[in-house]
């Protein structure tokens, strides 16, 4: 087993150090750094093109980097072909050989093992069949991949790749190809299985909410560079700029401009807020049902009310810029016309002067594709 | 955005591409460089008299000619066949359509002397001809027959994917904006078929150039009237002159290859103005 | 002039012609396929019969038809399996890897295509030829290429070599390499990859390709008859005892061999057929 790096189904803390990567001009890594802890779940989020697939292809072997250095297990990964590897991974559209049935894909990573460490037949039968039932499609045995659901492939996927009993699972957009439903459920029976088996899992999505509700910490990826690696809570409650802050869920911009530790929005007429953003050009961000709203004059115009469940959305008029915004449908109820003022108290402010801000969203996808 | 560079997870690189690569020159590279170097033996001014003596010219302009004009038949009638088998459903759809590749699978001296019994003034074809004056075996018309029926195919299977995949909604447009079903297929089906039929072309028009086993049993083979390039090279092999063979090999060639750019690029401009 | 509807006075379709003019065009069609294309092959079996089955069987046992039967099924023995290999090597590189010159090489490997039958015999000659490059060397060491079987070989090769590639570049691409990669991280070796997962993959493909190749060796006429020298019951292949026959106006032997080679293109295009079917793609050419 000397030679094997996982393997036997005991977690690995996995390492990497300044990982870079060009296809062509196409930078994919730019610099990439992250440590999980064995038995550690762990989600890489970004926008398409951000190197999050890059990364884990990098981490599988199927993709080789410029420069950088990744150990699994401890141990480095130079020189260390795919196969030796001895990872699960799952890919984007599952990738199940699509002349082989259910259980003979499962047992195809046992059956290529080397004579003297592949199982005997009996052994291979008996460890897809308790793959299976853990996976609950023991009855699909039989199938042909295009015989079954994409739940049921999902599955299957994951049986393959745990036959081998690795010690780290990697995951390509997981849920990617599923519809909704499925989806919610599987994301909870997969969190559950990896509690279970005690591995070390990574995997790729652009869904926020699916890597906010089943990871332990969520990598954010923009332009092959991780923007912050925090548990959700963290991500969620203190940002590290306005890109993951934006990323993780919906939020109203407006620009403003920091003197002397408070953020002025001069041509809003808004009022003043408190902050520790250096002077110079900056945006507020802040999440719809963060913003409170006052009665009475004030700048903003009220153009609708609609109920929204426990919620009330109200579009409102600011400078000729429409914004929505979330009111707890016990608090004040403003009607269609009237004029308001807002509390912007709990803004997020980010300097424009720091280069790595975007300015605007075309921006923004500018240094994602760049 | 998974493109891949010249290292790949994936092994059997080197090995492949060096099998590959000593097949193709020991196969295709070196027997071709070859044939562009040799016929300079006779030095320049002796190419192009083994080029332009009458009898070679007349060969040359036999067979090029006959295949443009029957790549130029085929155009309408491979229009006619790819539409019928697209569009239309009929009893023995699946057999015609079988039919179609007949060319590309009977060998083609097979073709060749089926053609020839059927044109032939007692053939089946031929009796019907002979009495309006028509004759077709052994003479030029008899090239043309062979050249129609071994390119036909190369423009309906130019033609099908295309004509599978136009959208219908576009003829549904300009059915609801009162164009009527001749104007529709003249104004918009027909010019999103052009580079198809333009292809199709070049696609019979590369294979009738260089035809020789369904040409020769039908063609009579005179010379100056019926003497097709290819037969020339072979008669120039048999009387040991190789460089003149070469010669007249590498004029069939450049301009083969000359003829087929140019209706690439006509194709690749038409192609970027209907997109 | 009211529009002609169709059955039962519904509306037609905008999309459509006139029932009447497609039943024209339909019939126009199968005249076309019938006369061009039905009729050489039927004409084929109606000569060879012409003089009774015992006439038939006569020209099969020819001791020279038997000499280019075997001969035909030598060239096509050697040169087939010889292209398959190849062609599966270089879709394997074309198909599964990114280089530079990728497309130069597809463009190479097609050439053959673009090359008259003829000068894909003549560049045999003009390399192992009597007045050729390497011809009077191995003249001296009593080597025979030219006018024997290498030659004969070397031909079909030549113009036979895209086949199994140009069939198999598409249908690897389309397929991705996903699951390849799948194989690698559960282990898998080079060869277990090819022989476990891609092979299984490509094998309709690959029996397409190889059923053209095989065909069209064959069956080649032009390369072959300038690198045979035409020596009866030698160095005559099928196509070559067809001309010979037929220019010594015996029609019935000609047309005899033409049918065995006719029979050879049925079966070709029946099997293509099925195979189309059960890789999912229709009305492919041949070429």
């Amino acid at each position: 087993m000397a030679n094997r790096t996982a393997g036997r189904g005991i977690a690995v803390k996995v390492e990497a150090f300044e990982l870079r990567k060009a296809f062509g001009r196409t930078v994919a890594l730019d610099g990439v750094s992250l440590s999980v802890a064995s038995g550690e779940f762990v989600a890489l989020l970004g926008p398409s093109g951000s190197g999050k697939t890059s990364l884990l292809r990098v981490l599988a072997g199927l993709e080789f980097v410029d420069s950088g250095r990744i150990e699994i297990g401890g141990r480095s990964m130079d020189g260390v072909p795919a196969r030796e590897r001895s990872l699960g991974f799952v890919f984007q559209n599952y990738a199940l050989f699509r002349h082989m049935t259910v259980a003979r894909n499962v047992a195809f990573g046992l059956e290529v093992q080397p004579r003297r460490r592949r199982p005997p037949p009996r052994d291979i039968r008996a460890r897809v069949r308790s793959l299976l039932d853990l996976m609950g499609i023991g009855d699909l045995a039989g199938r042909y991949p295009e015989q079954i659901s994409g739940g049921q492939r999902q599955r299957v996927a994951l049986a393959r790749a745990l036959a081998i009993q690795p010690g780290l699972l990697l995951l390509d957009e997981p849920f990617g190809a599923l519809d909704a439903k499925v989806r919610k459920n599987l994301r909870i029976w997969l969190r559950d299985l990896h509690d279970r088996m005690g591995l070390t899992t990574i995997f790729v999505t652009h869904d926020q909410a699916e890597a906010m509700e089943m990871a332990d910490r969520v990598a954010v990826l923009r332009a092959g560079r991780i923007e912050q690696v925090d548990s959700p809570d963290r991500l969620y409650a203190s940002p590290a700029n306005a890109f993951v802050h934006e990323f993780l869920g919906e939020a109203i911009r407006l620009e403003c401009s920091v003197t002397q530790g408070r953020a002025h929005f001069d041509a809003l007429s808004l009022t003043d807020i408190k902050t520790t953003c250096p002077a110079g050009p900056a945006i507020a961000l802040i999440r719809p049902y963060e913003i409170g709203l006052l009665p009475g004059p004030g700048p903003v115009q009220v153009l609708s009310v609609h109920a929204n469940g426990p919620l009330r959305r109200v579009r409102l008029a600011l400078a000729g810029q429409a914004l929505e915004v979330l009111l707890p449908e016990d608090s004040w109820s403003p009607t269609v016309g009237q004029s308001c003022a807002l509390d912007l108290s709990r803004a997020s402010i980010y300097s424009l002067a720091s280069a790595d801000t975007p300015r605007s969203p075309q921006a923004l996808s500018k240094t994602a594709t760049r | 955005m998974r493109l891949r560079t010249s290292r790949s997870a994936l092994p059997g690189f080197a090995l492949t591409l060096g099998i590959t690569l000593a097949w193709l020159s020991l196969i295709v590279v070196l027997p071709l460089a070859l044939l562009v170097l040799r016929p300079w033996t006779l030095g320049v001014a002796g190419v192009w008299h083994s080029i332009a003596e009458p009898r070679v010219l007349a060969a040359l302009r036999l067979s090029f000619g006959a295949a443009v004009l029957a790549a130029a038949v085929n155009v309408p009638f491979g229009l006619l066949v790819a539409w019928v088998m697209v569009r239309y459903r009929f009893p023995g759809r699946n057999l015609a359509d079988s039919l179609i590749d007949m060319p590309l699978a009977l060998p083609t001296a097979v073709a060749g002397i089926a053609l020839t019994a059927l044109f032939a003034p007692k053939g089946w074809i031929g009796m019907l001809l002979t009495p309006l004056g028509i004759k077709v075996a052994y003479t030029p018309l008899g090239i043309l027959v062979a050249l129609v029926f071994v390119g036909l195919p190369f423009v309906v299977r130019t033609l099908e994917p295309v004509l599978m995949d136009l959208p219908l909604e576009a003829e549904e447009v300009a059915a609801t904006l009162g164009a009527t079903r001749a104007q529709t297929l003249r104004r918009v089906v027909l010019p999103a078929l052009m580079p198809a039929l333009l292809a199709g072309f070049a696609a019979a028009l590369a294979r009738g150039i260089g035809e020789y086993g369904s040409v020769i049993f039908i063609a009579g083979n005179m010379p100056m009237i019926s003497e097709i390039a290819p037969l020339l090279i072979v008669i120039r092999l048999e009387q040991l002159d190789y460089a003149g063979a070469a010669a007249l090999a590498l004029v069939m060639l450049l301009a083969s290859f000359a003829i087929l750019l140019l209706l690439n690029l006509l194709q690749w401009r038409m192609g970027r103005r209907a997109s | 002039m009211t529009p002609v509807s169709g059955i039962a006075g519904a509306p037609l379709a905008p999309t459509t012609e006139r029932p009447a003019i497609q039943a024209g065009l339909i019939v126009l069609t199968i005249l076309l396929l019938v006369v061009l294309l039905l009729l050489p092959l039927v004409v084929v079996f109606v000569e060879a019969f012409a003089h009774g089955l015992g006439a038939v069987v006569g020209a099969l046992v020819e001791p020279e038809a038997i000499a280019a039967i075997e001969l035909t099924l030598v060239v096509a023995a050697v040169s087939v399996p010889l292209n398959t290999v190849c062609g599966l090597a270089a879709a394997w590189c074309i198909g599964r890897f990114r280089f530079p010159g990728r497309r130069l090489l597809i463009t190479l490997i097609e050439l053959p295509f673009s090359v008259s039958p003829v000068i894909s015999g003549l560049v045999w000659v003009l390399l192992f030829g009597a007045n050729g490059w390497l011809g009077p060397m191995l003249d001296r060491a009593g080597v025979r290429i030219i006018f024997a079987l290498p030659g004969l070989i070397l031909a079909t090769v030549f113009v036979t070599f895209p086949f199994v590639a140009r069939t198999l570049i598409p249908l690897m691409q389309e397929q991705g390499a996903a699951e390849e990669e799948a194989a690698i991280t559960l282990g898998a070796t080079g060869w277990q990859i090819f022989r476990r997962v891609t092979l299984p993959n490509i094998r309709w493909g690959l029996l397409y390709g190889v059923l053209l190749c095989n065909a069209r060796a064959m069956g080649e006429f032009g390369a072959v008859a300038v690198v045979s020298g035409h020596v009866r019951g030698q160095t005559m292949t099928m196509p070559l005892q067809i001309e010979a026959l037929f220019n010594d106006y015996d029609w019935v032997g000609a047309f005899t061999i033409a049918g065995l080679l006719s029979l050879l293109a049925l079966v070709t295009l029946a099997v293509k057929a099925t195979l189309e079917w059960r890789i999912g793609r229709r009305g492919g050419a041949l070429l």
